[in-house]
């Protein structure tokens, strides 16, 4: 064993840090952890993520005391919390607000790693673990909103059991064990709430701890990608510490206080003034207990899952839809590795990287719009042309890695013609002339993202021009 | 960059195709409720439990709840609220507000046992129990001899007719001459045939005063709820001014 270095603390804490690295470890990740000191605005969603993640454990454990896992029970007991438990309402209300906070911030944190190329630089564990934390906290939130026992707790529920139903082969057996019955019901109730205090409480802060010591383990990125342990060395703090970092503690630890109020403003405000947030948040049809035998007209998930339920159905078979779904998922664990351009932030990339990044998170938009809305011809094809745009954006991305030796004009030529194939082959429907009228115009969407991703920086340099990377980070 | 935003946004606001989306909802009358006004509240409460509760229960309120809610006590209210049994005794002041109709009789009854309203201001909203309540019309092709715009064919009797009087649908159709053409479009007009006990504009208070209580008693802390949050958003604002001054003079020597 390495020995301990020596410290000169004295009394109490000399006597603990001789047993217990606690000074130790304080320094090690706060005190004397040299974050850059160009973090901006995008910087706040992983300490506000971890901030939501208290929140959630610790409202959670207050409604466990409280909530009956028992399809008979649950329900009522939720009102129960709502009217007869003093301030059960606050607690409920932290408990479903944070659920959609904590999207919310994961979301703004994993885009940030995105336009700053976060997953680069011996980042790619990092990247990972993170994504494992992502989809902890999709199993999670999906478990916990059939707990309310309401009609779309248990329709949605219902809709993604059914999923694997559509596995060849195994698909009913499999559902069958999930459930732990031939229908949902009393029994898939139970475990999902067990579930749903395992995984948050043991798994999810577990990961949480890995993706830190991995974080610090290599340092943290920054606007700018630079990394700052590769340049000058030496800071008012510490000789061998990076020119470019500032102790974590008290710079930002103080810079959160601030980033948690103005969190915290707009959580209460919303927790205390419009708590189903028009219905987002809440949704109106769970106000009525679960129903086996009333399918709701309009089945719709939280919002936070949309994008991806879009994706599901936008491939007609459903099958080959729950495989696009996962895919679509899967795609983001890829990230690494389909960017291999050297350059991490987007201020250094050409415009066309830019574009493609803006794209994507407009499409991740339309995708979560479009599934939260019933399918009309219009959506139907909206979605599907969307959910293209959705898996081209890694292609064009690992396209861009190498902007100065790529064929722009061959790819555009071979990706539209992937969509137009796709198209043909399992989409066109001539006796459906609504539906091919649309999927005609609708065209449009791919052509424009194509032709402003690979086009653009074909014939006007400018789009394809990289600036050089500082030796420093900047401001 | 932000060119590049502005572009993007530019193209995408101009091509972005102009979705009709066909609205099948009947519309609704606006519903004026004022969850402060406990007199309104305390007579929705009073025509609630004389009019509704012999089928609908509100198994998620109790008595008392209601009572400190609605600025009553707890024996005005037992004296003059409570009409249910438990066990066969008149319920207590304490007790959740459920009544006798079990799910096997009102389906046997009704086709659909009558639903608990506990969260019908929630499920629902103030408008739409608000019009459903005013759009009961006589169609003798039901069962109960009624049906409603709002709710079509629903199970339910006209319960407040006698209050009310009776409406009859009018169709559009039915007008002849040069208008004819136009009105053919418009929708079918609900028109009182059998006046009730009291005016119209007395049943849409009654009705108003009904919908009023059954939103407050989905969330009857809403109001406790709004109070809190004032203070909470005026203690944090002052907070962000405090954290924002406290970062400025940590970073200040930051270059």
């Amino acid at each position: 064993m390495a020995e301990r270095p020596a410290h000169n603390y004295t009394g109490f804490l000399g006597w603990v840090e001789d047993r217990f690295p606690l000074m130790e470890t304080w320094n090690k990740h706060l005190a004397q952890y040299y974050a850059p000191k160009n973090f901006n605005f995008w910087y706040y969603f992983g300490s506000l993520a971890m901030l939501v993640l208290a929140i959630q454990i610790f409202s959670g454990l207050f409604l466990a005391f409280h909530y009956k896992p028992d399809a008979d029970l649950a329900f009522a007991s939720v009102e129960y919390i709502m009217r007869d438990v003093p301030s059960g309402w606050f607690i409920r209300y932290m408990h479903s607000t944070g659920a959609s906070a904590f999207f919310l911030v994961v979301y703004l944190h994993m885009f940030r790693a995105m336009i700053y190329g976060s997953y680069k630089g011996k980042r790619e564990l990092l990247w990972l673990i993170g994504m494992l934390i992502y989809v902890a906290l999709m199993a999670t939130a999906f478990m916990g909103y059939l707990l309310p026992w309401g009609q779309m707790s248990y329709w949605g529920a219902q809709v993604i059991v059914n999923l694997f139903n559509t596995v060849p082969y195994i698909g009913n057996d499999l559902s069958v064990w999930l459930r732990g019955d031939y229908v949902l019901g009393d029994a898939a109730l139970n475990r999902f709430f067990a579930l749903h205090f395992f995984v948050p409480v043991i798994v999810l802060p577990a990961l949480v701890f890995v993706h830190i010591v991995a974080l610090h383990a290599v340092g943290s990125n920054n606007p700018d990608g630079v990394e700052i342990k590769q340049g000058p060395k030496g800071n008012r703090w510490s000789p061998d510490a990076p020119a470019d970092g500032i102790p974590f503690h008290p710079y930002y630890t103080v810079k959160d206080i601030l980033g948690v109020a103005v969190f915290l403003l707009i959580f209460f405000s919303i927790l205390f003034f419009m708590p189903e947030m028009g219905g987002y948040f809440i949704e109106q049809p769970n106000f009525e207990p679960a129903n086996p035998l009333k399918t709701p007209l309009h089945i719709a998930p939280v919002w936070y899952f949309t994008p991806f339920y879009t994706v599901l159905r936008a491939v007609p078979d459903p099958w080959y839809g729950t495989v696009a779904m996962f895919a679509a998922i899967i795609m983001l664990f890829l990230l690494p590795w389909l960017d291999k351009n050297p350059v991490k932030s987007w201020r250094y990339r050409n415009q066309a990287h830019k574009i493609n990044l803006l794209s994507f998170a407009v499409v991740f938009l339309v995708l979560g719009w479009m599934g939260v809305e019933a399918v009309t011809t219009v959506y139907k094809e909206l979605g599907t042309r969307m959910t293209q745009i959705y898996f081209l954006f890694f292609v064009v991305l690992w396209l861009h890695s190498y902007p100065a030796k790529v064929n722009y004009t061959k790819w555009f030529g071979i990706l539209l013609a992937v969509v137009v194939l796709y198209d043909l082959v399992f989409r066109l429907n001539l006796e459906d002339s609504e539906a091919t009228w649309q999927m005609v115009l609708q065209f449009i969407w791919p052509v424009i993202y194509l032709a402003a991703t690979l086009l653009l920086p074909a014939f006007k340099p400018s789009f394809n021009q990289e600036k050089p990377v500082p030796d420093r980070v900047t401001g | 960059m932000k060119k590049f935003i502005t572009r993007l946004l530019l193209v995408l606001s101009i091509a972005l195709p102009v979705a009709s989306i066909a609205s099948e909802e009947v519309s609704l009358e606006k519903a004026n409720i004022d969850l402060r006004n406990q007199q309104s509240l305390q007579r929705g409460a009073k025509y609630f439990v004389n009019y509704c509760m012999g089928c609908h229960s509100l198994s998620m309120s109790r008595y008392n709840r209601v009572a400190t809610d609605l600025g009553l006590t707890p024996e005005q209210v037992q004296k003059n609220l409570i009409f249910t049994r438990t066990d066969g005794e008149l319920s207590k002041v304490g007790e959740l507000m459920k009544n006798g109709m079990t799910p096997k009789y009102g389906n046997e009854a009704f086709g659909n046992a009558p639903p608990d309203l506990s969260l019908e201001g929630r499920l629902r909203g103030a408008d739409w129990i608000y019009s459903f309540l005013k759009a009961f019309y006589k169609d003798p092709t039901r069962p109960l001899g009624v049906n409603n715009t709002v709710f079509a064919n629903v199970g339910m009797p006209h319960v407040l007719w006698e209050l009310q009087g009776m409406q009859e649908l009018q169709h559009a159709e039915a007008a002849e001459g040069e208008h004819a053409a136009a009105n053919a479009h418009a929708e079918p007009k609900l028109v009182l045939a059998t006046p009730g006990k009291i005016s119209l504009a007395e049943y849409d208070r009654v009705v108003l005063d009904i919908t009023n209580f059954l939103v407050y008693v989905s969330e009857p802390g809403k109001l406790h709820r709004q109070a809190v949050g004032i203070w909470v958003v005026l203690f944090l604002l002052v907070f962000i001014v405090v954290a924002y001054f406290l970062k400025k003079e940590y970073w200040k020597d930051v270059h």
